[in-house]
């Protein structure tokens, strides 16, 4: 009998893999992909969130607990685990080693991404090269792997891990375990359910894209809800980010955001406003407008621009409508012209002009108009004009397993000893709700490392308990 | 996608209707090729994931949109060292389809035939294969086996180690000189189209000192096999290997060590009047030796490093250009070898002719094949080297 299981191929199963077999733990890892699509979410990721109090390698300046852990407040409003957050603040500052180790590399901030040099540790050539880079490292040091391989269920001994059986129906037992299988993202239906049907009758959730891998469907977290382990978290939440209608419906992934928002208006189908689009930087406000957007009728906004704007954000992945005229862009967006061109000039007659600056909180603002924008406001008055249509975009679900500092699956309030959880599985105990850019690596790569030592030496307690009985 | 094509389909249209000012197309029209990696690139410039690997990307983040001279300098930049496809979350399967060393290196092997001196003669590229480069080479040498074989010196012959009584120090120059000369004029003549066409679309600025001693560094380092962390590009599959940039090095620096011999004994036998055979520890030998069995690793590791190759990198139609130049190169520092060990044998009639075969064939082939890579590569390394000490025309701060 093996002595690990790890079930998932994404940056915390890899993570987990790797820590148990360092212990000296025998290790299986099942990733239901094929060998191409391996790495669940992570192939999409850029960086990791790293708490440093000195400038450390890629990462400038300091970036203390103290601060990472309000960011992590703010923007969950509240809904954390204190002790975990910190525990995964803290890991995040000292795991880097360990992950050049096993032959991630780091590189400075990306070009339109240097707001965040001082916070996040870019790995060089993206997640889908950390997940390459693990890959590698797990076989070299003997972790067997197995592609195609999706996991159906759990067999339990009241809180106890058994064996796990796989879709095809193979039983493979192992003195631990470790589920780090990702969210129930792609999985349309559990999606419909949570969303369920809003006040206009619609499905919002039929309208979402997926930003992330088509494997994601929950399975295994369904089942151990099913059987009884504690969860936290709101099946709703998740991260979700505006992107281009026209991405595709799985692992559009980083190219198809439209960064364009801040720089202009943001309009819904029946060509009205409806949020402040110079609330805060753009970094600090993409993660909500992926929900602001899900509210609106047909789960539709566009994002206006004009000329002004070109080539002060990330070039999409797609061209915009381009129209001569507001009235030709209402027109080739399906906007209804009158109300489209009403709102726009009434917004440029709101614009404050002060002095335009995109790098701060600038003084150009809207007077007497609902709702207000209150930076980077100016009018609108440059053709050509572009439009981009926005689509909710989910990259991962926050519902999960309750956890303890050991990563450890509860059931009724009580840890099982030899099954563990890690990754987007397990990602709510952190994040209620609301997002900040690596700290889902930060999160998987923390529980990870946890789960996978945990779990070898759950392993090697049984094989001793073995031994002696 | 298909819309993003059918636009640049109309633009090219409609720009290649109405002329600018100076009577020439704004918008030349994109081949397949070209549109191909202007698509790829569109793409790759909303990720930016792979900033960090090579020059490419971040000549890339300088453009909002990819025209034709655009393209033809990225696909001069790219080293084909498959670091940045093995890392992209679009990569096949996945249904954009993103494979950049692939179509750099289809558009790379468009320019060369583009650029071509005379133009009429581009078309050698397609064919300069490995059976042709063998079969000219072999062609020659049998050619020269036959000539020397009516002159009844072919074997034994009492000839010294003296090759020059088998064929004339003049009658040498007066075969080999052309060839070679052409040669550099050839190439010269293809770099300066290239050079001018894509100094408007790199800042137009001219080359400082920094700048080239930068490019020259590139050139001369391989810095962009090196994978932007130190630990190589890839060969095979997803993990790095040194041993493209080493097995290259050798390739590279043996065959100016060869080159450089060869100079130095024009010099002396110009200058100083000192006739050839040269023995050790004379310069040329030294040279020589030394660059030959250089040579001879590198191409012999390159080739080896060719068929390993992940069938996924580059194009698979230039291959055969990529071998012919490769086991040209091996059987010149080959012959080379054998003639010097065995100078004193009944065998140095036929081993100088094979010799001289494989130099025929290889300078004959070298404006129209692979060698052309070094010198393209180094043109687009020193414009970006301008370019990158310009400031962004984009006005995408880090904002």
């Amino acid at each position: 009998m093996i002595d690990v299981l790890v079930v998932g191929g994404g940056n915390a199963a890899l993570c987990a893999a790797l820590m148990a077999r360092e212990a000296g733990a025998s290790v299986l890892l099942l990733e239901a992909s094929p060998r191409e699509w391996r790495g669940g979410n992570s192939q999409h990721t850029r960086n990791l969130r790293c708490m440093h109090d000195a400038p450390q390698d890629v990462l400038i300046e300091a970036y203390p607990e103290e601060e990472y852990w309000q960011d992590l407040l703010k923007v969950t409003g509240g809904i954390t685990d204190e002790h975990l957050a910190r525990l995964v603040i803290r890991a995040s500052s000292n795991c880097r080693d360990w992950m050049r180790k096993h032959g991630v590399h780091f590189q400075p901030p990306l070009s339109g991404a240097l707001h965040v040099a001082r916070t996040n540790a870019f790995f060089m050539g993206g997640g889908k090269a950390l997940v390459n880079a693990y890959f590698r490292s797990a076989e070299q040091l003997g972790v067997a792997i197995r592609y195609d391989t999706p996991v159906a269920s759990v067999e339990l001994d009241g809180d106890r891990f058994m064996a796990v059986r796989t879709l095809a129906g193979e039983r493979i037992e192992a003195r631990s375990c470790v589920l780090a299988a990702g969210g129930f993202e792609s999985n349309r239906e559990w999606l419909r359910e949570a969303w369920g049907q809003n006040e206009r009758g619609e499905w919002p959730s039929d309208n979402f894209l997926i930003r992330g891998t088509r494997f994601n469907e929950g399975v295994l977290l369904k089942h151990m809800i099913a059987a009884g382990a504690d969860t936290i978290g709101d099946p709703t939440q998740a991260h979700m980010v505006a992107i281009d209608a026209r991405a595709p419906l799985y692992d559009g992934g980083i190219c198809t955001r439209i960064d364009c928002v801040s720089l202009g208006v943001v309009v819904n189908r029946e060509g009205e406003r409806f949020y402040d689009e110079g609330e805060d930087f753009w970094p600090k406000r993409y993660a909500i407008w992926g929900r602001l957007v899900a509210q609106q009728p047909g789960q539709v906004g566009y994002s206006i621009i004009d000329q002004k704007a070109i080539g002060r954000f990330m070039p999409p992945v797609f061209p915009g409508t381009t129209g001569g005229t507001l009235a030709e862009l209402a027109g080739k967006l399906g906007l209804p012209e009158q109300t489209f061109v009403q709102t726009v000039e009434r917004f440029n007659a709101a614009c404050q002009t002060g002095t335009f600056d995109h790098t701060a909180l600038d003084d150009c603002h809207t007077e007497g108009l609902a709702p207000a924008k209150t930076h980077w406001a100016r009018p609108i008055d440059t053709p050509p004009y572009y439009g981009y249509a926005l689509k909710p975009g989910v990259t991962f679900t926050y519902l999960g397993l309750k956890v303890n500092d050991r990563a450890a699956v509860h059931f009724g309030g009580r840890p099982s000893t030899n099954l563990f959880v890690a990754g987007e599985m397990m990602a709510g105990n952190v994040l209620g709700k609301g997002y900040t850019a690596g700290v889902g690596m930060a999160i998987g790569t923390a529980f990870g490392r946890i789960a996978g030592t945990q779990a070898a030496a759950a392993a090697i307690a049984r094989n001793l308990d073995h031994a002696t009985a | 996608m298909q819309q993003l094509e059918a636009l640049t389909r109309e633009a090219s249209t409609l720009a290649n209707g109405s002329e600018g000012r100076s009577g020439r197309a704004v918008i030349p029209i994109l081949s397949a090729a070209e549109t191909e990696v202007g698509r790829q690139m569109q793409i790759c410039n909303a990720c930016r994931y792979c900033e960090g690997f090579c020059a490419v990307f971040p000549a890339m983040t300088r453009r909002l949109e990819f025209g034709k001279a655009d393209i033809h300098y990225l696909a001069n930049l790219c080293h084909n060292c498959g670091a940045c496809l093995h890392a992209c979350q679009y990569a096949p399967p996945h249904e954009f389809a993103v494979n950049v060393p692939k179509a750099m290196a289809q558009v790379r092997g468009q320019t060369y035939v583009d650029y071509a001196w005379p133009p009429a003669l581009g078309a050698l590229y397609r064919r300069n294969g490995l059976t042709l480069s063998l079969a000219l080479a072999a062609g020659l040498a049998l050619f020269l086996i036959l000539a020397v074989a009516l002159n009844g010196t072919l074997w034994g012959g009492g000839l010294g180690g003296n090759f020059y009584r088998l064929f004339p120090h003049n009658l040498l120059v007066g075969m080999f000189a052309p060839v070679f000369l052409f040669a550099v004029l050839a190439l010269g003549m293809g770099v300066r189209r290239f050079w001018r066409e894509v100094t408007p679309a790199t800042g137009s600025a001219s080359l400082s000192a920094p700048a080239a001693a930068e490019a020259t560094d590139a050139v001369l380092r391989l810095k962009y096999l090196d994978g932007g962390h130190g630990k190589g590009c890839n060969n095979d599959d997803d993990a790095f290997t040194l041993s493209r940039r080493r097995f290259h090095h050798f390739t590279f620096y043996g065959f100016m060590l060869c080159f450089a011999a060869t100079s130095v004994a024009t010099l002396y036998h110009y200058v100083f009047g000192w006739v050839a055979p040269y023995e050790l520890p004379s310069l040329p030998k030294l040279l020589g030796v030394v660059g030959g069995v250089s040579l001879m690793i590198g191409t012999a590791g390159l080739w080896h490093l060719n068929r390993q190759r992940n069938p996924l990198h580059g194009d698979a139609a230039q291959k055969p250009m990529d071998l012919g130049f490769i086991a040209l190169l091996f059987l010149t520092s080959a012959s080379g070898l054998a003639l010097w060990l065995g100078r004193g044998t009944p065998a140095l009639a036929v081993l100088l002719c094979v010799h001289l075969g494989a130099v025929m064939a290889l300078f004959a082939t070298l404006p129209y094949g692979k060698f052309a890579h070094g010198i393209f590569r180094t043109a687009a390394l020193l414009r970006h080297a301008i370019e990158k000490r310009q400031p962004n025309p984009i006005g995408l701060g880090d904002e």
